[in-house]
Formats: C-alpha cells, sequence, structure tokens
C-alpha cells in the first residue's frame, strides 16, 4: 500500500544545498510493520514527514493506495492526513485545551468518521477510561503517548507513522505502550511504519530499514 | 473538519478565560474611547444641525428695523396686502426655572413648511397649538427640565429643536413676553409679486437683511472637536496596543496547537478561515461592550462638552445624550477595523506557519535584529517627518499629522532605546544577580514592548497635555487680572439710561470708561471694533504682546490701532504695518495684545477716533473704576436708584469665576481622557505582565534550582516592572514636553488663532511618575505573588519536561 521511488530531499545550507535523503526506495503492505532505524541526522525522521505529507520532496514519488502523493496540494495532502494517513509524534502534540476523551475522538471527527464504539474500545483497552475528563498537562508521559496513539487509530488510517513514539517513555512504559500499539494496528489492518533509534523496538517490528547518510544501507 | 477544528481553537479560551478577558477588555476599551469621544462630537454636530434650522432668518432673507427697536404687528398686514412674501417673528428670553428659554413665536400659515422641525410644522397646525393658552414646543431634553415649570403653556417635545428653544405661536409669544401687537422682523418666504411696491415706498423704516452665515458655530468649534477626535484616536491607539498584545499571545500560545491541526489535515485555509471567524465574532461583542461603555462616558462627559462650548462660543448643546444606530454601526466597525489591524500580523504568520518547524515558545518575542532594524528605521522616518512638517508645515492638520508622527515614532524607538539602556547598565553590573536581572529584563523587552509603548503614549500624552492646561492656566489667570481691571461692568437698556446712569456715578466713581464697539468687516472676515479711553486702567493694565513706543500715545491720539493675537497671526499685523478699518484705510498697527477666548478678531481705536468713525455705535456699556471696598455699597445703591435687570451690572470678581469656570471645564474633557487612557495604558501592563507569567516558568525555574527563592524571584518581577516603568517614563518626558510645545504653538495658533508661553510643571511630572511607579507595581502584583506561591512541583515539571 506504500510505495516510495528515488525520493530525494535536501535542505538549504549556507554555501549550498545539504542533502539529507538520496534516492530513496521502499514499500510496505497493509497489515505489515517496518522499522526505520538509523544514526540523528541519518533522515529517518524526514523520510516519515514526507511520507506524512508533512513535506514535499525534491524528487522521487511517494504512492499510498496508488496516489501519488508528492503531486497533491496542500489541501489534497492535509485531507490525506485526515483520512487515510495517521501520524503518532514523539512529543505527542496533544492539544492542551482539550480534555482526553476530545482529544482521542479529535482526528475521527475531524475525517468526519467518528465511531464511537471504536472509540469507547480504544479509551478502554488503552487503559484511558478513567482519565478521559483530565486535561493533558495532568498526564504522565506514558499516558499522553496513549492518548496520542488513540487518537490516530480512533480515525481508523490505512497507514500508520510512528515517530520515536516511545522516546519519551521509560523502558517499562515503552515496553507497554508499544505491544498496545501493536496489537491495535493489527486489529485495523494498517501498516505501519516506526522510526526509532532503539533496537530493542525494531525488533519488535516484521521488517527493519537502516539509514545511513540519506540511504538505505545494504 | 469545521466543528471540531473551531470547538480546538475556542476550548483555548475556556482554558484560558483570564486571556480572553484581556482580549475583549482591551478591545472594549479602545472602542469605549473611540466611540465616546465619537458621540460627543456627534451630539454636538447634530445639536448644531438643530440650532441652524432654529427659525432666526439663517438662510433666509428678513425685514428688519432700520433702528433697534420692536415692529409694529400692522406692518406685516401691510406688507402682505401689498404682495410681499412674509412672515412674522418675535423672539425673547423666558426665565423658566433655572435656565433662559428663547421663545420664537411664529406664524404657521405663512411660514414655508421646511422653516421648523417635520414634527413641529405638523404639531403647529393643530387648534391647540394655535388657540389659547397655547402650546411650547421644546426639545425633549427641555421638555423635561420645564417639567415643574409654572406659568408656561403647555409643553411638547418635539425632536429636532435646539436646546433652549420654544417655538409657540406668534400670539402665544407675544403674551409670555408681554409685547402685543410687536414683532421683531418679517422672514422673506418668497419673491414679491410682481405688482408689489418697492419696501422703501411701502415701508421705509425697514430695511433688508441678507441670511446669516449659516454654519458659523460649527466653523468656530471646528478645532475644540478636531481635538477631542484627536484625543479619541490616540486612545483607540493606546487601546489597540493592549489588543495587539493579547491577539500576539493568544496565537503564540496555540502555535503548537496550530501545527498540530494542520498536522493532522486541517489545512491552511480553514484554519485562517476560523480564526477570522473567531476574531470576528470576539471584535463583535467587544465592540457592543465597548460601544456601551463609550455611551456611559459620553453621557458623563457630555455636560462639561456642552458647557465648554457654551462658554466658549455660544454653541448650544443639549446635555442628553440620544443612541444613535449609526453611532452603534461605527462603534462596531470600528472594533472590527481595530482587530484587523492588531490581528493582521498575527494571522500573517499563521498563514505562513511552517508545519514542521518546532516548536519555538516566545519566537514572537524575539523579535529578529532585522526587524528591529526595520522598527528602528520607520521611527526614524516618522521622526524626520514630524521635524519637517514643525519645521516647513502649515495647517491644523499638518499639526496633527506632526503630533501623530511624533507619537508613534517615540513609541516604535521605545523598545530599542530601553534596549540600549538596559545594555548599558549591564555593562556596569558587578555582580552576578544583576547581571542576569538586567540580562532577563532585556529577554523580556519584546514581550513587554507593546505594553510598554502603550505607557508611553499614554504618559506622553499626560505631560503634554497637563503642560498645555498649566500652562494656559497661568496665563489665562495673569491674563484676567489685566483685561478686567474695571471693578464693576454696567449695561443701560436705553440710551437715556446710559446717560443717567454716567450722570449719576460720576460723582460717586474714581472713573467711568465707556465700552463701545461695532461689528465690523476686518481682512475679509467678521471682527470688531472697540473704542478705548485713555486711562490709566488700560495703558497699565493691558496685556500687550507686541508694541511700538508710545503706544499708548499713539492710539489715544487716534494715529494708531491695536489689534488682537488671532488677527496679527491671522493677517502677519504686527507693529509696523497697517490695516483697513471701515471709515479708516491703512490705519497704522502700533501694538498687539492676547485676547484669549475670542475666536473674532478685534482692533482698539482711541475713543475720540472711535466716535468720529462710528458716531453711531451704541453707547450703554461702561466699565466703572471704583475702590473694591466701595463695590458692594455701589451696587446696593445702583439697585435703589435704577430699575436694573439683573444682568445689567456685573462686578469684576463675578466675571472672573465665570472665566474660569468655563475654562476649567473646558479642560475637564481632555483631563478625564487623560486618565482614562493612562488607565488603559496601566492595564495594557497588567495583561502583559501576566500572561508573560505563564510562560515565564522555563526561565526562572533553572535560576530557582540554583538558589534563589521563589519570594526573592518575584521581587525581581516587582523590580522589573518598576525598572521598565521608570525608564519609559523618563522617555515620556521629552516626548510629552514636544507635545505640549506642539499643541502650543502650533496646533493652538492654527486652532484658535493666539500662542501660549510654555511653562514646565516638574512637580506634577513627580506625581505622574509615582503614579506610573505605583500602576507597574500593582500590575507586577499578581503574577509575583502567583510566583512567591507556586508550589516547587509546577517548577520542576519544567526540568520533567526535558527531553
Amino acid at each position: 500500500m506504500l510505495h516510495v521511488w528515488n525520493l530525494t530531499k535536501s535542505y538549504a545550507g549556507t554555501d549550498a544545498p545539504v542533502p539529507v535523503l538520496r534516492g530513496i526506495d521502499l514499500t510496505l503492505d497493509a497489515g505489515r510493520t517496518l522499522a526505520l532505524t538509523g544514526d540523528s541526522g541519518s533522515g529517518k525522521s524526514t523520510l516519515l514527514h514526507l511520507i506524512g505529507g508533512l513535506d514535499t520532496a525534491d524528487e522521487g514519488a511517494i504512492a499510498i493506495d496508488g496516489v501519488d502523493i508528492t503531486a497533491l496540494g496542500d489541501r489534497d495532502r492535509a485531507r490525506l492526513r485526515r483520512g487515510t494517513v495517521g501520524v503518532v509524534f514523539q512529543q505527542f502534540n496533544l492539544i492542551p485545551s482539550l480534555d482526553v476523551a476530545a482529544n482521542i475522538a479529535f482526528q475521527a471527527r475531524l475525517a468526519g468518521k467518528p465511531d464511537a464504539a471504536w472509540i469507547a474500545t480504544l479509551t478502554e483497552r488503552l487503559g484511558l477510561e478513567p482519565h478521559q475528563s483530565k486535561y493533558p498537562e495532568q498526564l504522565s508521559g506514558g499516558q499522553q503517548q496513549r492518548v496520542a496513539i488513540g487518537r490516530t487509530l480512533a480515525a481508523r488510517p490505512r497507514l500508520v507513522l510512528a515517530d520515536e513514539p516511545m522516546g519519551n517513555l521509560d523502558e517499562e512504559s515503552g515496553a507497554h505502550v508499544l505491544s498496545l500499539m501493536l496489537e491495535l494496528v493489527s486489529e485495523t489492518g494498517a501498516a505501519l511504519l516506526v522510526v526509532t533509534h532503539s533496537a530493542s523496538l525494531a525488533g519488535r517490528m516484521e521488517r527493519r530499514l537502516h539509514l545511513r547518510s540519506g540511504q538505505i544501507a545494504p | 473538519m469545521i466543528r471540531p477544528g473551531l470547538h480546538a481553537l475556542l476550548s483555548h479560551w475556556l482554558r484560558h478565560p483570564f486571556q480572553l478577558v484581556t482580549l475583549m477588555l482591551g478591545l472594549a476599551a479602545a472602542t469605549a474611547l473611540w466611540s465616546g469621544v465619537q458621540a460627543i462630537n456627534a451630539e454636538a454636530r447634530a445639536s448644531y444641525d438643530a440650532a441652524e434650522g432654529t427659525l432666526s432668518g439663517n438662510g433666509r432673507e428678513t425685514l428688519g428695523p432700520v433702528e433697534d427697536g420692536p415692529l409694529d404687528m400692522g406692518l406685516f398686514v401691510s406688507l402682505r396686502r401689498a404682495g410681499w412674501q412674509v412672515s412674522p417673528v418675535i423672539e425673547g428670553q423666558l426665565d423658566a426655572s433655572s435656565d433662559a428659554l428663547r421663545i420664537i413665536g411664529v406664524d404657521v400659515f405663512t411660514l414655508p413648511p421646511g422653516d421648523l422641525p417635520e414634527a413641529a410644522t405638523e404639531r403647529g397646525g393643530r387648534s391647540s397649538f394655535l388657540e389659547p393658552p397655547g402650546e411650547l414646543l421644546v426639545s425633549p431634553a427641555a421638555f423635561e427640565a420645564l417639567r415643574d415649570a409654572e406659568g408656561l403653556p403647555p409643553r411638547v417635545a418635539v425632536e429636532g429643536i435646539a436646546a433652549g428653544v420654544a417655538y409657540a405661536d406668534l400670539g402665544t409669544a407675544q403674551r409670555l413676553l408681554d409685547r402685543e401687537g410687536e414683532i421683531d422682523r418679517l422672514i422673506v418666504t418668497g419673491p414679491p409679486s410682481l405688482t408689489a411696491p418697492p419696501l422703501s415706498k411701502i415701508a421705509p423704516e425697514l430695511e433688508r437683511r441678507g441670511p446669516a452665515g449659516a454654519g458659523d458655530i460649527a466653523r468656530l468649534t471646528d478645532s475644540f472637536h478636531l481635538n477631542l477626535t484627536a484625543f479619541g484616536l490616540l486612545s483607540f491607539a493606546v487601546g489597540l496596543f493592549i489588543v495587539r498584545g493579547a491577539i500576539g499571545l493568544a496565537f503564540e500560545q496555540r502555535r503548537g496547537v496550530f501545527r498540530t491541526l494542520r498536522a493532522l489535515g486541517l489545512d491552511a485555509r480553514t484554519l485562517l478561515a476560523l480564526l477570522v471567524g473567531e476574531l470576528l465574532v470576539l471584535a463583535l461583542v467587544a465592540g457592543a461592550i465597548g460601544v456601551t461603555i463609550g455611551y456611559v462616558i459620553a453621557t458623563l462627559l457630555l455636560p462639561d462638552v456642552a458647557a465648554t462650548l457654551r462658554g466658549l462660543y455660544g454653541a448650544d448643546v443639549e446635555g442628553a445624550l440620544s443612541l444613535r444606530p449609526i453611532w452603534w454601526l461605527a462603534g462596531l466597525g470600528i472594533a472590527v477595523l481595530g482587530t484587523a489591524l492588531a490581528a493582521s500580523g498575527a494571522l500573517w504568520k499563521i498563514a505562513h506557519l511552517p508545519l514542521l518547524a518546532p516548536a519555538q515558545p516566545r519566537a514572537w518575542a524575539r523579535a529578529s535584529a532585522r526587524a528591529m532594524r526595520w522598527q528602528a528605521l520607520a521611527a526614524a522616518a516618522l521622526l524626520v517627518i514630524a521635524l519637517l512638517l514643525g519645521a516647513f508645515g502649515g495647517g491644523l492638520v499638518a499639526g496633527f499629522v506632526m503630533l501623530g508622527a511624533l507619537l508613534v515614532g517615540a513609541a516604535l524607538i521605545l523598545p530599542i532605546v530601553l534596549d540600549g539602556v538596559l545594555s548599558t547598565l549591564a555593562r556596569f553590573a558587578r555582580n552576578v544577580l544583576p547581571q542576569w536581572f538586567l540580562a532577563d529584563t532585556r529577554q523580556q523587552l519584546p514581550g513587554l514592548s507593546l505594553a510598554l509603548m502603550a505607557l508611553l503614549l499614554a504618559l506622553s500624552a499626560n505631560i503634554g497635555v497637563g503642560t498645555m492646561v498649566n500652562s494656559f492656566r497661568a496665563t489665562f489667570t495673569g491674563w484676567l487680572d489685566q483685561r478686567l481691571a474695571s471693578e464693576l461692568y454696567v449695561t443701560a437698556d436705553t440710551d437715556a439710561e446710559a446717560r443717567a446712569l454716567r450722570d449719576w456715578l460720576a460723582t460717586r466713581t474714581d472713573a467711568i470708561l465707556p465700552i463701545r464697539s461695532v461689528e465690523a468687516d476686518l481682512a475679509g472676515a467678521p471682527g470688531e471694533v472697540y473704542g478705548v479711553a485713555d486711562h490709566p486702567t488700560y495703558t497699565e493694565n493691558w496685556p500687550l504682546i507686541a508694541s511700538d513706543a508710545g503706544v499708548w500715545g499713539r492710539v489715544a491720539a487716534g494715529d494708531a490701532v491695536l489689534v488682537n493675537e488671532q488677527l496679527a497671526r491671522r493677517e502677519d499685523l504686527w507693529p509696523g504695518t497697517t490695516l483697513n478699518l471701515p471709515g479708516w484705510d491703512a490705519a497704522p498697527v502700533a501694538g498687539v495684545y492676547s485676547d484669549y477666548g475670542n475666536p473674532l478678531g478685534q482692533v482698539l481705536v482711541g475713543l475720540d477716533r472711535f466716535e468720529t468713525l462710528y458716531p453711531d455705535a451704541p453707547d450703554r456699556q461702561f466699565g466703572v473704576r471704583v475702590a473694591p471696598e466701595r463695590v458692594d455699597a455701589l451696587r446696593r445703591e445702583l439697585d435703589e436708584a435704577f430699575d436694573l435687570s439683573a444682568q445689567a451690572v456685573t462686578d469684576q470678581s463675578e466675571i472672573k469665576q465665570f472665566s474660569l469656570r468655563v475654562f476649567e471645564r473646558t479642560f475637564t474633557v481632555t483631563a478625564a481622557l487623560n486618565v482614562l487612557t493612562l488607565s488603559v495604558a496601566a492595564l495594557a501592563i497588567l495583561t502583559s505582565l501576566l500572561t508573560l507569567a505563564t510562560m515565564r516558568q522555563p526561565q526562572l525555574a533553572p535560576v530557582w534550582a540554583l538558589g534563589l527563592t521563589r519570594a526573592r524571584l518575584a521581587r525581581f518581577e516587582i523590580a522589573r516592572a518598576v525598572l521598565l516603568a521608570a525608564l519609559t517614563f523618563a522617555a515620556a518626558i521629552p516626548v510629552g514636553l514636544v507635545l505640549a510645545w506642539v499643541l502650543l504653538s502650533v496646533i493652538n495658533v492654527e486652532a484658535f488663532g493666539w500662542k501660549i508661553p510654555m511653562q514646565l510643571f516638574p512637580r506634577d511630572w513627580l506625581w505622574l511618575g509615582l503614579l506610573s511607579l505605583a500602576a507597574a507595581i500593582l500590575a507586577a502584583l499578581v503574577p509575583a505573588i502567583r510566583l512567591a506561591r507556586m508550589p516547587p512541583s509546577d517548577l520542576l515539571k519544567v526540568f520533567a519536561n526535558e527531553r
């Protein structure tokens, strides 16, 4: 369901453009999981942002369910983020003025497909039922990450992207949240692409790609 | 998509109600001050319109007596029979309760319908108006004022009638004024018939008079209203600084939310549309609150404005405010416009918000060096414009543009000046805490700069207007003493009475100084010529601001004249120049005197020459010199010897008190606006500090962790507010003094025609300085107390959230 061809991206440097991604090719089928690992600055987060339609590539193509998203304008990429792709951020990016229940339901409502039963299931499975009326600032890091996962999955995206999803959690909480995420993603049949430094997290994905200096390491 | 997006955006206000209150308060205050002033102006102008519509011959020719005195009603009948289209009018003052009421008696059958307010025309046709006891048609305010008046016919409230005026049927008015069978003039309502004999044949005792210059009052009072409008604009600008600060902070605090919303799929255009919609609703609600508060302000200030306009220009303005729909619309419009202005920068930033840029709390506050350079350039350009206009500009509009450029330029350059001062202070700081304190204060500057600019504007306006008022007061009081040298002023009703009075007074007083004048065209504008006696009262006291040697001797000999300052400045008439007077071409000007409060040009001619030039000028008024302790006794004796009306004799102290009262009320309005503007600025500081306080934790937590107590940090917060307020106050003094100079030497000369010497009042500044420091302390107190009481766990969260 995800195809990436010859993806290239540079950022402006002081003298000349600094290449971040150099001709990336990858595929990911529906219901499968993939870990992208690599050192800091290897380009893994940039790749994730390009696939999520958060940024635009210099060259190459990204097809999600057969649609080349590099050809889409801002509004269509926004539509893609609302319904097809879901992103779990390292910093959670919850909306501080909404309570837990509203945060979880938020993306599904934004996409125009709120499913109350599914949201209730997610809330329960993520152990957030007792915290529904709390605000993000009143939650621990692990709880906030669970809300972020719930928010993403509530919209039933076809592709889930996660950027260092356990980066702000201790090992035990991280492992617990990861198990939950894998379980729920598998139930929705979505594909999961995780960017991580963590070898243990990467080890729990079906496939693993290592990025080095903007290229897939052999 | 729109509903959840809107829900997410609006939920911010529910979680941060204080920020919402700040925004609404700023916008409401700005709208209130602006629309309050506009309401006063609109009400005054509506009153002038009503006054112009008052049947007083304005706009139509009239027939009046060649010699002063009433006309016989029979003349009206003769003229009508002869084919002249005329309508009779009688007019007179009636003392009703505490206020004098001007009764205008008309004949509704011969008067064209448009000459009376519409409702009055309709009412005038009824038998209750025409038949005894008749009716008085008055304005709604006068109707209320006369509710308990006795001895008057029934009153009817009619919209569109000027304050202090009552229309009645001719017969009713003649009866009320005790002048049966008399009229004052005849209004020419149309051309005479072709067979009508000429006026000189049918009524030689009448003369035709052209229409009086309509709009005189409006023209005279224009500058007063311009002053008010300028103050309203200044207040609005101060309010907008708050709105801009509040919107900027609200947007900045939600920057993360905007980014998340965009990342979750809300496109930029929808986000912008939602934000614009949100602001529009806020602007309309705050605007409505502002218009309501403005109405209250206007209601409170209007009686003073009315008194001022009456005292200065004789313009009658109703002391009550009527709510006009256009006023609501204009108030809401200005609130929306102000919000758009204040939010444009923040919206532009949102439109160009990079989706992936890392969250940078207070990035808005860290204005880049480039932005600061642009601000400095804009400030410099505005100050140069002000300078050029000061040097080469002319006219009232140029004066106000100069004022605006000066104030905005000074406000824009303030953060740069403060940054420079703080960095200089930091160079001298030896200990670590003062170094940190000054560095931290510099870091806070961008976040506080809008509030500090608002404070600078308010303080400068206060110093400027205060200096102008006090300079005016000091000069005016001294001037009154000089001008009102005679102890008593007496006015006779008839020439015979004047002669009798003079004979009677001759043996009982030190001197009798005739006050004779005629109206005259002076250099193309209406003015007055006075005859002045050769007496030490004038030679020793008259406030000359420019004169030739032997000025009084030349005036007394009839060789030269004195002109008032407004005429001198308008026509550039200074000693050595000449002026054409009716009957005296090229009269040499020997001196110029100050004549505050008089909108007309005035010329003084030696009494003998005056009598030769204008032998028909009335001679019924005179000043009386008598020992001050004899004044009361002389008044009593005068009352016993003559049947004089209450207004016929006035003593010097009464006139002085009246003049000073008028003067004080003139400035009550500006003083009130001054206080309001300063309050708004203090509010700006409070709101900025409170909002900044919520973002200060990451900066304060490390210092706390390093060993500074929360109480000490709180004291530093107060000290910072005091330091910035003190520096802003110091900057406001020169700006305020330049403002005062512009008001006294440019605006006043252009608007009123006279120049007031500027005086300095440092004690007032000290008081204002203390007031601004107190305001800063009060504003800083709430966030400081919050900081002092903040649980350590809250401060620790800063470290817990670190990556």
